[in-house]
């Protein structure tokens, strides 16, 4: 991309405040028109308040925004979008009852009243072709596999006329080879004079997709505008955390024991009662951290849940040593020392309006020392609450703050401390990272390799495959509801293949792939 | 032609449960719980009843039983939408309000039976003097004018529904309002114009009962729990207006053969009659439109089921941008 190409989007000196916060502090960006400018940052550091200034979601409290040379004020969505920005949000902001077409016209002045569907339909397929977005117009959204949603997404965009694209964090819900799919969709757009600006904080992908990058942290732009080549990944990561980072985690060679947790043949059905879990079999060992991987939403909660007997089975079996987690009440896998870390911190993993003693002691205010008869001994609460403060460095202004008050990582090492005091043998934990900052993913990625030398087993369920590959000794791969093999050496082109629906025994092997390519 | 008289019965009254569930129907569509529709419904034969009576015109009666209820919907709509209260319960709470203003404005209101013009009731003298069929055609046909308006309103309620710019609003908000308002569709102004809407069908409801099918004013009988049947129907019908309108004729046809089971002597040529024998039995057949509500509300109850049989998806929670629910 050349330095010459104008700009087509310049924020100057963006503030923006929010109660306790200063999101953005004298933030500068600029977009070039045909490139794809990374913005590049931790959880908190203020990307999404900047983009959602630029879309018209937020007004800021002082700085000047200009697209294509001329200033802008925008009071909503509508005003950004009128003036060519359109913003892709994380979570889809889709109707899942209706269908791409309708989706696409939601909320526009054409047609007027009648819908005449067949004669958009056509209008949208073409624009797919055109822009390398391949997608049924007639298909309903939940029919459509997530990459397809995001198609739909940026369709929709590019039918209200957007040439600006803001994309926040558009890969974290791909399986790798829809992350392929979607930057070359990305790339031929800036061919035809589109301008992509990409929201991240995973650093390969900024390095291979991205032209320029701006690098904030705490508010505050520590790269701004930076031409991509020539950049190093430890050269971005020190930008973004304002310290050296290290990579590599250490870890001992693994020494697998009796089995902790058996799965087998699982079948369960979700929320809206259609099988989420068909036939799962699986096994974690003592001293092994088994990862499961797998694009959101292929039934890994709903494995997480069962195991935690949170959901019931409709047949197979889940055994821990000689209990059988199907059949015996909570209470008693409880005892057995079997500890979960839900999905959710603030409805599942803790009680909100509690305080941190009390948050802390869930699991064992009925034992010894804590529990006298019927009444409960607060001096020994306390001591315990302060003690595990203490040991997982949990920082709250008191033991008898409300959790709701705790910042996302204090929050979770709350979790960690209750469930991790009382495990024995095993440990399940769903996205125990997420939302988290580096700072505080590196503590939990250590606890969770702790408990693997002490000869826990874990069951670790993430959407991370970074994460899953590094801390895993061994990873099984879910696509709905079944597992579609096991993966020991973390062969990401393997994973990525089984994410998106391949068996593991259906993979070619590289070699052979090549050869047959050159017969043909 | 006994047959075509319960037929034609059955038609007047599954009316009135069709302008209720319509009303139930476009509110919860929107994302608005809509428990209040006996209320409404009341409220709107009481007033429709009243201000009849007084100008004459039962057109006129019509026109304000239907803003009567809307009224009493706007308040609906305050609660839920602007105060973002428990849906449920304001509800409930809309039921006692639009009973208890009926009881109070009503008092003198059944002295009056037989003395108010009605709405007029469409024949078709044509069809009378011919054979058996054309015989049966008049009985069918001998309608009063608003069961003509709520057989045309199904298929406009429908289309309107799925075929239309704003009826793909109205489904886009009770569905996912986030994306709606992403899109620049408001939310919030698009939910009160339909609680207000689903409030006056039913009101309309309401006045189809006092002025036109079953004249008159019973106190809080009038409308005899008929709202709750529509709430009811508005779950059988899985938010889907045509198969909610078969649903209504099919009640009104339960109900009127109900009636035909419990005044003959004998049932079927010869068997006794049960119900004529001991009139007390006759109590339990009246509950069997309500017996069907319950269990259609204890199916609709369970959130899995909902899900499955197609509630709109944001059904009883209120909206305001940036909150998503954490």
């Amino acid at each position: 991309m050349s330095d010459d190409s104008p700009f087509v989007v310049e924020m100057k000196k963006i503030t923006k405040k929010f109660p306790g916060l200063t999101a953005n502090d004298n933030v500068d960006f600029h977009l070039r028109k045909g490139e794809i400018h990374a913005l590049l940052g931790e959880n908190g550091a203020g990307k999404s308040t900047l983009m959602n200034i630029l879309a018209g979601l937020y007004e800021p409290n002082s700085g000047e925004i200009y697209v294509k040379g001329q200033q802008v004020r925008f009071r909503s969505p509508r005003d950004a979008i009128k003036a060519g920005i359109g913003m892709i949000h994380q979570h889809f902001m889709l109707v899942p009852t209706q269908t791409v077409t309708e989706n696409i016209l939601l909320g526009l002045d054409e047609p007027k009243f009648i819908m005449n569907l067949s004669k958009y339909d056509e209008i949208i397929r073409q624009l797919g072709i055109e822009n390398n977005l391949i997608v049924d117009p007639t298909a309903y959204i939940w029919q459509l596999s997530v990459g397809e949603q995001q198609r739909v997404e940026i369709l929709k965009m590019l039918y209200r006329g957007c040439d600006i694209l803001i994309m926040d964090e558009p890969t974290a819900v791909l399986a790798p080879q829809e992350i392929d799919v979607l930057f070359n969709t990305l790339r031929s757009m800036t061919e035809k004079g589109k301008s992509i600006i990409f929201i991240s904080h995973k650093l390969n992908e900024i390095l291979e997709i991205a032209d320029r990058v701006t690098v904030l942290r705490r508010g505050k732009v520590t790269a701004a505008d930076m031409p991509i080549e020539g950049v190093t990944k430890e050269e971005l990561a020190s930008l973004m955390v304002g310290r050296e980072v290290i990579f590599n985690i250490d870890k001992s060679a693994c020494h697998a024991g009796e089995p902790v947790l058996i799965v087998e043949n699982v079948y369960a059905e979700n929320d809206k009662g259609l099988p989420a879990l068909k036939g799962v079999s699986l096994q974690v060992c003592a001293g092994e951290i088994v990862g499961i991987a797998g694009v959101a939403g292929n039934g890994q909660r709903e494995l997480a849940e069962v195991i935690a007997g949170l959901r019931k089975i409709q047949s197979g079996s889940i055994r821990s040593k000689d209990l059988d987690l199907t059949k015996v009440p909570i209470k008693k896998a409880i005892e057995e020392g079997i500890a979960y870390i839900p999905e959710d911190r603030h409805h599942v993993g803790t009680a909100p309006n509690l305080s941190v003693v009390d948050n802390l002691i869930m699991k064992n205010y009925d034992q010894c020392p804590i529990s006298k008869g019927i009444g409960m001994d607060e001096g020994a609460a306390r001591a315990y609450a302060e003690s595990l403060k203490d040991e997982y460095d949990i920082i709250v202004p008191s033991i008898d703050t409300p959790v709701r008050l705790l910042s996302g990582g204090n929050l979770q090492r709350v979790i960690l401390a209750r469930e991790l005091s009382n495990m024995k043998s095993l440990l399940i934990a769903v996205q125990p990272t997420r939302g988290l900052d580096v700072g505080a993913i590196e503590g939990i990625q250590r606890m969770l390799l702790k408990q693997r030398e002490s000869g826990g087993g874990v069951l670790l369920i993430s959407e991370e495959l970074e994460e899953l590959v590094s801390l895993s000794d061994r990873i099984y791969v879910m696509y709905e509801g079944q597992i579609m093999g096991e993966v020991h050496d973390g062969d990401i082109r393997k994973i990525g293949l089984m994410m998106t629906g391949t068996r593991l025994e259906d993979i070619p092997e590289e070699k052979t792939e090549v050869t047959e390519g050159e017969k043909a | 032609m006994e047959i075509f008289q319960i037929l034609a019965s059955a038609l007047a009254g599954g009316t009135i449960l069709l302008f209720g569930m319509l009303g139930g129907i476009f509110t919860e569509r929107s994302g608005v719980m809509n428990l209040a529709i006996e209320g409404y419904m009341l409220l709107g034969a009481t007033i429709g009843y009243k201000v009849a009576a007084q100008t004459g015109n039962p057109w006129v009666g019509l026109l304000a039983g239907i803003l009567a209820a809307a009224v009493l919907g706007v308040l609906h709509a305050f609660i839920c939408v602007t105060l973002k209260a428990d849906q449920v319960v304001s509800g409930l709470a809309i039921n006692f309000v639009g009973t208890g203003v009926s009881m109070v404005l009503g008092a003198n209101l059944s002295n009056l039976i037989g003395k108010v013009n009605l709405l007029p009731t469409i024949t078709f003298p044509a069809l009378s003097n011919g054979s058996a069929v054309s015989e049966a055609l008049y009985i069918l046909t001998k309608q009063n004018v608003l069961v003509y308006i709520g057989l045309i309103m199904i298929p406009i309620a429908n289309w309107y529904l799925f075929k239309t710019r704003p009826g793909m609003h109205l489904r886009a908000i009770g569905e996912n309002p986030e994306a709606a308002d992403s899109m620049g569709v408001s939310v919030n102004k698009l939910r009160y114009l339909y609680t207000i809407l689903g409030a006056a069908l039913a009101g309309l409801g309401g006045v189809s009962i006092s002025v036109a099918i079953y004249p008159g004013w019973f106190s809080e009988l009038t409308t005899n729990g008929k709202g709750w049947i529509c709430v009811g129907l508005v779950i059988f019908s899985q938010w889907q207006p045509i198969r909610g309108a078969m649903g209504a004729y099919f009640f009104g046809l339960l109900s009127r053969v109900i009636l035909n089971l419990k005044i003959p002597e004998t049932l079927f040529g010869g068997i006794k009659n049960p119900f004529f024998a001991n009139p007390n039995l006759t109590f339990f057949l009246e509950m069997i439109p309500y017996l069907f509500t319950l269990i259609v509300m204890i199916i609709g109850a369970n959130e899995a089921r909902r899900k499955r049989i197609g509630a709109p998806a944001a059904l009883g929670q209120p909206y305001s941008r940036g909150q998503r629910g954490k």
